[in-house]
């Protein structure tokens, strides 16, 4: 009796096999529309980012870090950047970075209007909150798996693993900071008689920005960590280098892809984290 | 004067069923009870209560006591659970959600214990809220706003953020948030408790003073007896969600109307209350310089009074002169400036009779009340000051 009996068995997998396949087929038309609108949108981030001259986007990123942080830091960045190009992983790098701010643009499109939806309903908010807590323990390589069923291999399942997997942090914290605009100050635009809209839109939302903020820099460094994995399925960019390399054992290429990956990752998170910064409001 | 605003049996029950507890409070449950066997909150119990156009209309009472639960029932932000309010003849608790949001940007506006403050806007911004909400066009309602922020006293700070104003400036942000909308109402809910003592004596009087020339209908929530005092026209006492007395400030000192009321006005120390302007004498009889002493003491005589302050041509208060020093000068032909003495005391009209006790005490003369600019408004006998402290 120490194991467990085989009688006992549940085949939850089938079921949901069977479900994934319904919606594939009969909802292939819903499917095919995301997949041309996502990569619309991710061919056109990438031949912007590809058209703009490399010393250009150098210095773009050298002005905007001296903006938000000081010249130090801009001069230090644009240096780094100057790096990856000089590992001959320019191109690499600008399709790493249309894949994570494409993910990035969707999750923001889709994850602050369900975190004001939420923070306005406290039902929804239970209903929603252990949905968040599931996707952010689930290990990122399921997200593989729906990825591909929907949308076949490439960078469009690639774009929507990334979004699943990067959404949360930018959800939970809109529904935080909107919840958190002290009662007083709602009151204070009732009172005035604000209409709903004007109150979301005047007042709690420029109340809950730095906070929003905070949830966008997550939300891209989450996209950022998903880089090599979701390369596994088909998006091009730094990550297929990784990819490589580990195949290989290819040590030299797997470094200087693996160091360039950090480089972005670093300066994405201090130039978003400082832009959140400019949006605190000193008590 | 005409009734602003009217309640009528307003009841606020805080929890999940509050209509169905109704019948338990007709039922002469209290408050306690209620919430010890159905979890509801008894807020605000039954209250009716009058408020005239122009008064300042204090509702006073410990924490707890329903005051801040009541105000937010004027203007609906809590909802009455029972109970009918009238403003203007209007039951304002039928209106639906657009008249309801017209009325509030019409009628009412609200200054908050804690600000309320929008941190993200200027302080120009804050102002203009009320009238970006009515959708005044931008010119037209900064230079409103601007205009208020002068009346309040913060020329000059229109484009600061919040957290370099003090918070005596931010309240005064606050009013002038309110006051720009130019409401009919003015609902004021502890607006001086977070701050420090002398920024809110400072305040309260700027609030008499703006009333004066305002005259708004102001509901002011307090829990400082002495401020109810002070400001109101007219005083509501609240214990328990209940309104259990309504007056003057003098018909509650002097007709306290339960044990309980009697035992919160005794903190009240009078003298803090009353000012110079509410005890002093209109001045009948001064002596101007150019009459010469043989008026004065003509005056003097005719009231049975043993001194006089001698004032010139633009009543500016010069000296004072007794009748006995009068008299002798006449003999000695002295003129009215070699008699005078200096050796007065003077008073501004909004001091506190605290501060004229000792005043009073040391000399031996009237106390003079001038304004600013030195003027005679008023004199104040030194018994007046000892017999308003009884």
């Amino acid at each position: 009796m120490r194991e467990f009996p085989e009688a006992i068995r549940i085949k939850l997998g089938i079921y949901v096999e069977i479900f994934i396949e319904w919606l594939r087929e009969d909802f292939s038309g819903f499917f095919d529309a995301i997949k041309s609108g996502i990569l619309w949108f991710l061919m056109n981030v990438q031949d912007i980012l590809l058209f703009i001259p490399w010393w250009l986007i150098i210095v773009g990123v050298v002005l905007l870090a001296t903006k938000v942080r000081n010249v130090k830091s801009g001069v230090f960045y644009g240096f780094l950047i100057f790096l990856i190009g000089a590992f001959g992983l320019w191109e690499m790098m600008i399709l790493t970075l249309a894949v994570v701010l494409t993910s990035v643009v969707i999750s923001l499109l889709v994850g602050i209007p369900i975190g004001i939806v939420m923070a306005y309903s406290d039902r929804l908010e239970v209903i929603i909150k252990p949905l968040l807590d599931a996707m952010q323990t689930m290990p990122s390589f399921v997200y593989l798996i729906p990825a591909i069923m929907f949308f076949d291999l490439g960078t469009v399942p690639a774009v929507f693993a990334t979004t699943i997997y990067s959404v949360p942090p930018v959800i939970r914290l809109t529904n935080l900071a909107i919840r958190r605009v002290p009662k007083e100050v709602l009151e204070a635009a009732k009172s005035f008689g604000s209409s709903p809209m004007q109150t979301l839109v005047k007042v709690e939302l420029p109340q809950a920005m730095p906070t929003i903020m905070a949830g966008i820099n997550q939300t891209t460094m989450m996209a950022m960590a998903m880089v090599v994995i979701s390369s596994m399925i088909g998006a091009k960019g730094l990550g297929i280098n990784v990819l490589t390399a580990i195949n290989r054992i290819d040590i030299a290429m797997g470094f200087e892809a693996g160091v360039s990956i950090v480089i972005l990752a670093i300066i994405i998170d201090r130039i978003t984290q400082s832009a959140a910064d400019k949006f605190k409001y000193p008590e | 004067m005409s009734i602003k605003l009217k309640a009528k049996n307003i009841t606020k029950i805080f929890g999940k069923k509050p209509k169905k507890i109704i019948k338990k409070l007709d039922e002469g449950l209290s408050k306690d009870e209620i919430l010890k066997e159905t979890n509801h909150t008894v807020g605000v119990n039954n209250v009716s209560l009058e408020v005239k156009e122009g008064e300042t209309f204090v509702i006073m009472g410990l924490s707890g006591s329903g005051k801040s639960t009541l105000i937010r029932c004027f203007n609906l932000l809590h909802e009455p659970t029972k109970g009918e309010l009238y403003v203007d003849g209007e039951n304002i608790v039928k209106y639906d959600k657009k008249k309801l949001r017209e009325f509030r940007q019409k009628k009412m506006a609200m200054v908050f214990q804690h600000f309320g403050l929008f941190n993200h806007r200027s302080v120009l911004e804050n102002v203009e809220y009320g009238l970006e909400i009515k959708k005044i066009d931008k010119n037209k309602r900064q230079d409103i706003a601007k205009e208020t922020i002068k009346t309040v006293g913060l020329k000059g700070w229109e484009n600061q953020m919040l957290h370099q104003l003090s918070g005596g400036m931010q309240q005064r942000v606050g009013l002038a948030r309110a006051l720009a909308n130019d409401p009919d109402i003015l609902l004021m809910d502890e607006p001086f408790s977070a701050l420090d003592p002398l920024i809110r004596r400072e305040m309260q009087l700027e609030l008499i003073d703006l009333q004066a020339k305002l005259k708004k209908t102001i509901i002011f929530i307090t829990h400082d007896v002495n401020e109810a005092f002070k400001l109101g026209d007219r005083v509501a006492v609240m214990k328990d969600g209940e309104v259990v007395q309504v007056g003057t400030p003098d018909d509650i000192l002097s007709k306290p109307a339960t044990k309980y009321i009697e035992d919160f006005v005794q903190d009240i120390d009078r003298s803090k209350v009353f000012q110079a302007k509410h005890i002093m004498n209109k001045p009948r009889d001064v002596a101007f310089i150019k009459n010469g002493l043989k008026v004065a003491v003509k005056e003097m005589k005719a009231d049975g009074r043993s001194s006089i302050f001698v004032v010139d041509g633009n009543r500016i208060v010069k000296g004072i002169v007794t009748i006995d020093e009068a008299i002798e000068g006449i003999k000695e032909n002295k003129t009215i400036k070699e008699v005078i003495d200096n050796d007065f005391n003077k008073a501004n009209p909004e001091d506190y009779i605290q501060d004229l006790i000792y005043k009073a005490v040391k000399s031996k003369y009237p106390i003079a009340v001038t304004n600013e600019e030195g003027k005679l408004i008023g004199t104040i006998l030194r018994s007046t000051v000892l017999s308003a402290l009884a």
